[in-house]
């Protein structure tokens, strides 16, 4: 294992964060926010002399990195930051118990939403910033920005694919130009085009410019964290509508929109996963609007929440118009199935991906289709060309481990009492990066209620989530530590 | 779109440049991920250009990804749906690398087709298309062909007309080399230092590099030569014969080659013998493939048989041919086969590698000079690369040397060139930077302190391989 390599990334990594923590500090500055300005002021010092030191401790390192390197390195990584980044949290006070700051702080990053604040309003300008922002960071993924800053001792050599697979969610990741900085450039740029836009629209509307870039970056992330009790319920139809279609934009494969750019916008709307991903949202909002028949005064308001909701939910972003909590059971059923499935694959948002559940429904039709005749030889096709079997195989394990590790989760956390509902929306809630579930974790309750044990449990299901499961796993196996 | 997935590693060893800056990123397009297609990708993305490779095998590709900083295609590389997939629009050079001939040339056109400002280089191996190759670059719209075995059997044909020398790369036309010579026991260089070598050999020559113990040296005139020291000399051409003679190298005339296998680095390596009049006789053990042989070369003397059979070798006169070239397809047989040769004492030895990945445990086998085909190909892509790179002032000629740890290479000065006519000694150079030699006009100067350059005169720069020197004003500090 190469851990001096592993040390020079993560040691950037902290430095990143640090320097992403500057803004907060300065509202925080500017809003005489005395406890969160040594928060900030402390973390970042904390976080700088750390990622300095390692980088210095790790200056000679090998160049020798693989797949193996590649997933620690993306696990450790996020935890490490996870575990620093809630400092300010804790430190300035508005969160008093550690294990709350770090599920606030690993649900940021993990773009999932939930939280364990009881009051929102009253916290902090600097503390709302840094809670939307790390949305906005775990989103397209920070080893992902690593990436695209220009480093020293990448030149040439492609272990930083690995880095790529490990952080970036789909079955399959590529590049979109031959140089791997130049893909992760043009991946940021895109989302803070369309972030920028984000806050215009808002801004628009009328909405505060702090509660704009907040909401957006939320947004982007397709997190969740929204800067008032009520999330964006209390805000104008328009805003909602607003949200609606840029959780649905940033639920898009980024590489959609840099075919786009290229112009080939044929072949992005022959594009199966992305049809497959409208197709659920188009039937979802019906069927919801349908059941919600006399639920709401007008049609208007019944298509607006019905539509926010499932943009919200099959996004996995989690901010919420509405108690959806107390609408029909089919309606619940929908959402239950829409927060399984989650968004495309290579966009920001969570969940078991559409691609990737795509290409299992078309692998397990054809396992019918060969028993009804074990002669015939088949391939499974998507967008026209044959998928490999290894990555079948692949996503056939991601499948089994992500039941098992759901199945697991939830046992664990039942310990707390709480309904089989409750319990059950809280782990799918959380393993699938979205936030809100029902019941007692539903869009106008929280996490707070949930012991110490069941919310590392969920802190561990969220990163696991967000990373799909193997770079935290392997963490946790031996042969990852033998050295060979 | 490309979509690979995978988790398996390939070590780094390879990797350890930086990426080279300066000069202006080509965007290139590999077609054929194969041996030949590795070694261009190991160097063109160490030097910072943009690839794509396109391959039919995608677990080969997948292996490419993980190693190099490279996009890879997964497909035909001769149809049209896949090349604009590799963004054959955007490109600026296809390289052709695929097993056959005739889908490279076809890949080529397709290509040259969709993009007329395109450059196209294709290998072009079988030795049937070498008449009409020239007439086939017109008609495919190729910038380039290139022949790896061809370029082979020249390159062995040339060092069979200096027996002594393992290397021989030339510059200005011809008229200057550099010669790569390893210090035997009995060499009269040993212990020597590069101040008191002219004492000897008589002649003017400049050592530029020494490769000692796998590792390139850049000498000062205090260096003292060991044995085992592989020296790399430039001196004009017409002073080679002066030098070997001086060294006590015993040049007798080439007369009789046996080489083993019949491959098409044979049969262009016979083509190009019997040129100069050097008798033939070839090795080979496929029956139907002599017949071949024997009906392509009238001129050679074809015996069938195994050549790792030692018994053969000794009844084709092994222990008195004057030179045995083992051009097998299998490198290990080759270096068998050169192994027992050298033990009959045959003066020369000329050994085929195809895999030259880790030169210094070669080293200490008497192999002779060893000859790879595809680093030859290769430095000759990554040769026209730097060209369209920076096409003023590039360099005319580049060769890798001393294990690909040095670099030599020959430029023009132009009226762009600093510091014309002030003498060497008061130029600030860069460190491993030397100046090997001067031409002005017919004339070759080896420099000294003294010497400067003027324009339109020509100077030859060896570089140890850490940088890439673009242009000639690279060089000053």
């Amino acid at each position: 294992m190469n851990y001096k390599m592993m040390g020079k990334f993560i040691g950037l990594l902290l430095v990143v964060e640090s320097v992403f923590m500057i803004p907060a500090l300065v509202i925080s500055l500017c809003r005489r926010e005395h406890g969160s300005v040594m928060g900030f002021a402390v973390t970042i010092a904390i976080l700088w002399g750390v990622g300095m030191l390692l980088r210095l401790l790790c200056r000679r390192a090998k160049k020798s990195f693989f797949a193996k390197e590649g997933l620690v390195c993306v696990g450790l990584g996020w935890l490490i930051m996870s575990l620093l980044g809630c400092l300010p949290f804790f430190l300035s006070g508005a969160i008093p118990h550690y294990v709350d700051a770090l599920f606030e702080m690993v649900s940021g990053f993990t773009t999932t939403g939930a939280s364990i604040l009881e009051q929102i309003e009253g916290l902090p300008y600097g503390i709302l910033y840094w809670r939307s922002f790390s949305h906005w960071l775990g989103g397209m993924g920070v080893l992902v920005f690593l990436l695209a800053i220009p480093t020293e001792g990448q030149g040439g050599s492609g272990f930083t694919m690995h880095l790529l697979r490990a952080e970036s969610p789909g079955p399959n990741v590529g590049k979109l130009v031959p140089k791997m900085k130049q893909t992760a450039q043009i991946l940021y740029v895109l989302y803070i085009v369309l972030t920028v836009l984000n806050v215009i629209f808002l801004l628009i509307g009328g909405m505060p410019l702090f509660d704009a870039v907040c909401t957006a970056f939320g947004t982007a992330g397709t997190g969740g964290f929204g800067i008032k009790a009520d999330s964006i319920a209390g805000y104008s139809p328009y805003i909602q509508n607003v949200c609606t279609v840029f959780m649905l934009l940033f639920g898009v494969n980024f590489s959609c929109y840099y075919m786009l750019l290229l112009r080939q916008v044929k072949s992005v709307f022959k594009d199966e996963e992305l049809r497959m991903y409208l197709g659920i949202i188009l039937a979802s909002v019906l069927l919801i609007v349908w059941n919600l028949r006399g639920f709401y005064d007008t049609l208007e308001e019944t298509v607006r929440h019905a539509a926010f909701q499932v943009a919200s939910i099959v996004t996995t972003t989690g901010y919420a118009t509405t108690d959806f909590d107390l609408w029909p059971g089919f309606s619940k059923a929908i959402l239950l199935f829409l927060m399984v499935i989650g968004a495309c694959a290579g966009s920001t948002g969570g969940g078991f991906k559409c691609g990737r559940a795509l290409l299992m429904v078309k692998n397990m039709l054809r396992s019918v289709r060969q028993l009804i005749r074990p002669q015939r030889v088949q391939v499974v096709r998507m967008n026209g060309q044959t998928v490999e079997e290894k990555v079948l195989a692949n996503t056939n394990t991601y499948v089994a481990a992500y039941v098992i590790i759901i199945i697991a989760s939830f046992l664990l956390i039942s310990v707390d009492g709480f309904s089989i509902t409750t319990n059950l929306s809280a782990v799918l809630a959380c393993f699938n990066n979205i936030g809100p579930g029902f019941e007692a974790v539903g869009p106008t309750c929280n996490f707070a209620s949930y012991g110490i044990f069941s919310k590392l449990v969920l802190i561990w299901d969220m990163l696991a989530g967000r990373l799909e499961i193997f770079p935290i796993l392997i963490l946790f196996s031996r042969t990852t530590w033998r050295q060979r | 779109m490309n979509r690979e997935k995978g988790q398996s590693g390939i070590r780094q060893d390879d990797a350890g440049c930086e990426t080279l800056s300066g000069g202006k990123v080509v965007n290139i397009i590999v077609a054929g991920n194969g041996k030949m297609g590795a070694t261009l990708t190991r160097q063109l993305a160490m030097e910072g250009h943009d690839l794509t490779l396109v391959d039919s095998n995608p677990r080969v590709l997948e292996n490419t990804q993980d190693r190099y900083d490279v996009m890879v295609i997964h497909g035909n590389c001769a149809t049209m749906d896949v090349l604009k997939q590799a963004g054959v629009k955007e490109a600026d050079l296809l390289i052709a690398m695929a097993g056959e001939d005739e889908i490279n040339l076809l890949c080529c056109m397709t290509a040259h087709a969709m993009n007329p400002r395109l450059h196209t280089i294709a290998r072009v191996r079988n030795p049937e298309y070498t008449q009409q190759i020239y007439k086939m670059r017109d008609m495919f719209g190729l910038s380039m062909a290139v022949n790896p075995e061809r370029q082979a059997a020249i390159e062995i044909s040339r060092l069979l007309k200096y027996p002594g020398f393992l290397k021989r790369d030339t510059f200005a036309r011809g008229r200057v080399e550099l010669v790569e010579l390893k210090l035997g026991e009995q060499s009269k260089l040993c212990d020597v230092a590069l101040n008191d070598m002219n004492s000897i050999v008589k002649c003017k020559i400049l050592v530029c590099t020494v490769l000692r113990d796998g590792k390139a040296v850049a000498p000062d005139g205090n260096f003292v030569l060991r044995e085992g020291d592989r020296i790399f000399v430039t001196a004009p051409s017409n002073e080679l014969a002066t030098l070997l003679h001086n060294l006590g190298i015993i040049t007798h005339k080439v007369k009789r080659v046996l080489v083993c296998g019949g491959g098409r680095v044979t049969i262009y390596l016979a083509k190009q013998l019997e040129k100069s009049g050097i008798a033939i006789q070839i090795v080979e053990q496929d029956p139907k493939r002599c017949v071949d042989l024997a009906s392509m070369l009238p001129y050679a003397e074809i015996t069938q048989g195994d050549a790792s059979n030692e018994l053969l070798l000794e009844s084709e006169g092994v222990a008195s041919c004057d030179a045995l070239a083992t051009l097998t397809g299998i490198d290990e047989l080759n270096m068998i086969i050169s192994l027992y040769g050298s033990s009959c004492g045959v003066p020369q030895i000329i050994t085929k590698l195809g895999r030259v990945n880790n030169k210094n445990i070669l080293e200490n086998l008497s192999l002779g000079s060893i000859i790879s085909p595809r680093e030859l190909c290769c430095n000759t892509i990554v040769r026209y690369v730097r060209a369209m790179q920076n096409q003023t002032g590039a360099a005319k000629t580049v060769y890798s040397i001393a294990d690909g740890q040095a670099e030599a290479m020959e430029f023009l000065v132009d009226e762009n060139t600093r510091h014309c006519g002030e003498p060497l000694k008061r130029l600030q150079l860069k460190k491993n930077v030397l100046v090997a030699c001067i031409t002005k006009g017919v004339q070759q100067e080896i420099p000294n302190g003294d010497s400067s350059f003027e324009r339109g005169d020509t100077v030859i720069i060896v570089t140890n391989g850490d940088r890439v020197i673009y242009q000639l004003n690279d060089i000053f500090e």
